[in-house]
């Protein structure tokens, strides 16, 4: 059916009816176009809540000890239990693919904190670099503790909105000395966070010198993570629940707690907060799906269209053919095999342009709302496929139609 | 060739019904050249359609080279109109977009003709009408008599049993006309079996019989003494 012969014939067709297959080119890769960036527009628009929603720390687990309340292999409650680096590396370890950000947390309360002659007590929390995205805080000087400080032990601090207020009275604060109990810290950054003045009342310093500082070992007083995330909120919260429940029993049996005792270990996660993000994205996602199938069934719509003139502008020619000896499925052969040609290589083009343009300019737009819009390439491929059996589909009956009227009809046809 | 047995054929428009052929009887042995004449509206090309298969009857037989034609489905009716028949139109009715050569290839294509074999027979055809220097023109490039020309190879182009001409000199000038019919004769002194419908007494008198229809019945057929159109002097 799809000879060599037939290919020649719809090249010399195809040739010879330039602006025909112009303008059915046109619309297609155009139709293909619009869907393609909208798609990615949607794309964009979701990673743009994604980042909006990032500084909540969706999906945020939390994890502190306490003292035990039940009796267990022979110990007594009221056992004080301390985690440390070993649990933190072993969780750590353990979930490596499903943690996104993470960090231990080893923390003094009412530290007397002082700058030339201004001083207050604050809160002082040995924290790794992730926990500035885990605490939502946002720069606004300086920087965040690094891996090098922690590294090297460095006494460097970064200071809430609230401390710097205190202390520096909106003066410069980088680069500056604070006493911390009294050990010199030097302020490489501030800090907002949304949580307003409590949460802007602590410094933060490397984790590894607050051990070191406060004779605290590899101990550590809580431990904090994020989970990677998922599509659906459903599997958000599935994969939490699982990740906190194994979590704690992983720290049960290490230190020896009763399984039945909820007071020693406590894992808690903020999921309540991610469930708005998976709803807004859940929310887009529908919209442009919407906007999508409604684009494709336009698509089509148009497709058929252009598919019922050119047969009925052919109409005459088939009958032509039909004098002379053209059989009807060898004339419906022969307009699909045109028109599948024709909207399969549009489409292609239409495609390749729209994610050229999704290349060049995509990284480039970085709104509020919508960032790097990009679209997933089979699905991009699956439209164009879509698009061309849809419109072959269409094709089709009016082709059928046409190679089924009488040739003197059609002949007639002027 | 041709044999038909009481042709009846009506044309239904809503209600009102028009019968067209009453009852053709009528035969054309192997190399005849026939004319169909008679009045606007007697039913000449409603006859010759169903000659060329590309209507049918009502009622009546119709045998063509020994094979019935009677309920064909559309893919037979092809078949046969492929390798029985060739077609020449009062609108020449080629295909626009295709050079006189890829018109005349086209009946061989639909025969399965490898396309260098098909090019070369296309070409002896056009040689043959006399416009080989025209292969590559456009039809709309080509005069009338020249775009019959290429419609008449086209037609001869499957080697068919019957030509079948439906007013062929109808949109030609009386020398163009008496050019193609000098063509169309010598195409039947090669033996062809030729039908041609006109209204017109001289192209009538260029064939050797002429069959006479009125109101859809032969009220004449008779034998004539064929007039050569090389020799004819227009005016
Ligand atoms: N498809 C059709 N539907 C209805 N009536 C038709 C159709 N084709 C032809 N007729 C009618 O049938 C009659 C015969 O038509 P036909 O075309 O055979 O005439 P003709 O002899 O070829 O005339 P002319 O010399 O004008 O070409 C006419 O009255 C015409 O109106
Ligand atoms: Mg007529």
């Amino acid at each position: 059916m799809f000879s060599l012969e037939r290919w020649q014939e719809i090249f010399e067709a195809i040739g010879k009816n330039k602006l025909r297959t112009f303008l059915t080119g046109l619309s297609v890769a155009s139709g293909i176009f619009i869907l393609v960036i909208l798609l990615a527009i949607g794309q964009g628009m979701s990673n743009g809540v994604a980042k909006e929603f990032e500084n909540d720390a969706t999906n945020r687990i939390s994890v502190w000890t306490n003292v035990t309340s039940v009796e267990y292999k022979g110990m007594n409650p009221g056992r004080r239990i301390e985690m440390d680096n070993r649990d933190y590396n072993m969780a750590v370890k353990k979930n490596s693919d499903k943690i996104e950000l993470k960090s231990g947390v080893y923390s003094r309360w009412g530290q007397l904190t002082t700058y030339k002659k201004e001083s207050g007590s604050y809160r002082v929390e040995g924290v790794g670099g992730d926990y500035q995205f885990l605490e939502n805080e946002t720069l606004v000087a300086g920087r965040y503790i690094n891996q090098n400080d922690l590294n090297y032990f460095e006494k460097n601090a970064v200071i809430g909105h609230q401390v710097f207020l205190d202390l520096f009275k909106g003066k410069n604060a980088i680069g500056e000395y604070i006493d911390i109990g009294g050990i010199k810290f030097k302020v490489v950054g501030v800090y907002t966070d949304p949580g307003g003045e409590r949460e802007e009342t602590r410094v933060f310093i490397p984790l590894t010198t607050a051990q070191r500082v406060y004779n605290a070992g590899d101990k550590l007083r809580s431990i904090a993570f994020t989970l990677q995330k998922h599509d659906k909120y459903k599997d958000a919260l599935a994969a939490s629940e699982a990740f906190s429940a194994e979590l704690e029993a992983d720290l049960k049996a290490k230190h020896t707690i009763a399984p039945e005792d909820n007071r020693a270990v406590n894992v808690n996660n903020t999921l309540e907060n991610a469930k708005r993000f998976y709803d807004l994205n859940n929310m887009i996602r529908w919209f442009f799906w919407g906007v999508g199938i409604c684009t494709i069934i336009a698509g089509v719509v148009g497709v058929s269209n252009i598919m019922l003139i050119i047969v009925k502008e052919r109409t005459k020619e088939i009958g032509i053919r039909k004098a002379i000896g053209a059989e009807p499925w060898s004339i419906i052969g022969m307009i699909l095999h045109e028109s599948i040609f024709v909207t399969a290589i549009a489409g292609f083009v239409g495609l390749i342009f729209s994610l050229i343009l999704l290349q060049l300019v995509g990284p480039f737009i970085e709104m509020d709302y919508i960032r790097n819009p990009s679209v997933d390439f089979s699905v991009a491929i699956t439209t164009v496929i879509i698009l061309v059996v849809a419109g072959a589909i269409a094709g089709f009956f009016p082709a059928y139609r046409a190679a089924n009227i009488k040739p003197i009809d059609a002949l007639r046809d002027e | 060739m041709i044999e038909i047995k009481n042709l009846h054929k009506s044309y239904h428009m809503g209600k009102n019904s028009l019968h067209v052929l009453k009852g053709i009887n009528f035969s054309v042995s192997e190399g005849e050249m026939v004319s169909i004449m008679g009045s606007s509206g007697s039913g000449k090309s409603t006859l010759l359609n169903i000659l060329g298969i590309l209507d049918e009857a009502d009622e009546g037989t119709y045998t063509l080279d020994g094979t019935l034609i009677k309920n064909l489905n559309e893919k037979v009716a092809a078949r046969y109109r492929n390798k029985f028949l060739g077609f020449i139109f009062q609108s020449f009715n080629l295909i626009n977009y295709k050079s006189a050569l890829e018109n005349v290839a086209m009946p061989l294509y639909y025969q399965g003709v490898k396309r260098n074999i098909r090019t070369e027979k296309a070409m002896h055809y056009l040689e043959k009408v006399g416009l080989a220097d025209w292969a590559s023109h456009l039809p709309s490039e080509l005069s009338g008599g020249q775009k019959q020309r290429v419609a008449i190879a086209r037609a001869l182009a499957s080697d068919p049993k019957v030509l079948l001409a439906d007013e062929p000199t109808g949109a030609l000038d009386t020398k163009t006309s008496y050019e193609v019919m000098d063509l169309i004769q010598g195409i039947n002194d090669e033996g062809k079996t030729i039908l041609i419908v006109t209204h017109e007494e001289d192209i009538a008198h260029m064939t050797k019989r002429i069959v006479n229809l009125k109101d859809g019945l032969i009220i004449d057929d008779s034998v004539v003494n064929q007039v050569r159109a090389k020799n004819e002097a227009y005016v």
